[in-house]
């Protein structure tokens, strides 16, 4: 197996677990934090900003959060997700860059 | 850090850990390390399976360059804690600190070889706007970069956009330079897993 097939499966690994695996969130919510889309404020805030804007995160997104009945754990998840989210559409943005770039839609082989 | 759980939310024997870590590194813990013991069939088991795949699995690029690479997207992401960390990981592994400030301060005019430095602009682009081109991977290729170094590269990138957002969201609090120095001996001798 490639290198990189091992990097990209450990990093699917990932994806599918925080989405599918067991979890106080629902998986909707995950998946939605995920695709940083379709959640109701004041999550979609919280998750925007972890999404894009990460830097601009205060106190006062957890609070609103927390104040519309998110568990912190249910808030944990649902971060995580959505870096998970945001990273993995840079990743694979990249690989399909590289895909093209090469012509034969798997990187490995032209290595 | 922002969530009580992240700080008071561990079970005695990650307790134990912990104070065992802090004995022996005379540091508190990192709050990076923390994050991955929290529940960690949730997040950390496999984040550090990846990220050490990502940062010490098999690859034509040294760890300095990945840690490097590290680096230079938390810069690009401008997350003090993993600048800082990645920062002191890439000096401790090149045995040159200069030259990972100089590609921090500026990229196009830091002494590195041309295949690194396309790649780094590139995984800056696809940082920054979310996007690369097949144009831009082309340019990195022709650097006379391989495919295969270009798919680890963005194995590295993926990890890092993943912990950055967590430091920023979380709050990870900053260390001494002291305590990353000891971060960074740490991950060159053991890693991420």
């Amino acid at each position: 197996m490639p290198a990189d097939d091992k990097k990209r499966a450990a990093q699917r690994d990932l994806v599918d677990r925080v989405l599918n695996g067991e979890g106080t969130a629902s998986v909707r919510q995950r998946t939605q934090a995920f695709g940083n889309e379709g959640l109701a404020p004041p999550l979609d805030a919280l998750v925007g900003k972890v999404a894009m804007r990460p830097a601009q995160i205060t106190e006062a997104d957890f609070a609103a959060a927390k104040a519309a009945g998110f568990s912190e754990d249910q808030l944990f998840e649902l971060v995580v997700c959505a870096a998970v989210g945001q990273s993995t559409r840079l990743y694979e943005a990249g690989l399909a860059a590289l895909s093209e770039a090469t012509g034969d839609g798997r990187p490995g082989n032209a290595a | 850090m922002r969530l009580d759980i992240l700080n008071n939310g561990y079970g005695a024997g990650t307790k134990l850990l912990f104070a065992v870590i802090r004995l022996f590194s005379r540091h508190p813990v990192p709050d990076a390390a923390k994050l991955v013991f929290y529940r960690p069939d949730f997040y950390g088991d496999r984040a550090k399976e990846f990220t050490h795949e990502a940062m010490r699995g098999p690859s034509d690029w040294s760890v300095g360059d990945r840690e490097l690479m590290a680096a230079y997207v938390s810069k690009v992401n401008d997350t003090a804690f993993c600048i800082a960390a990645h920062t002191a990981t890439a000096s401790q592994a090149y045995q040159d600190g200069a030259k990972v400030e100089a590609v921090l301060t500026d990229l196009e005019s830091a002494p590195i070889e041309e295949p690194l430095r396309a790649t780094l602009r590139m995984l800056g682009k696809l940082t920054a706007e979310g996007k690369v081109s097949a144009e831009d991977m082309r340019d990195v290729l022709a650097a006379g970069v391989s495919a295969q170094q270009v798919a680890d590269a963005l194995a590295v990138c993926a990890a890092f956009n993943t912990t950055d957002r967590l430091a920023d969201a979380f709050g990870f609090e900053v260390l001494s330079p002291e305590g990353f120095e000891a971060g960074a001996k740490y991950l060159l001798k053991r890693g991420y897993h």
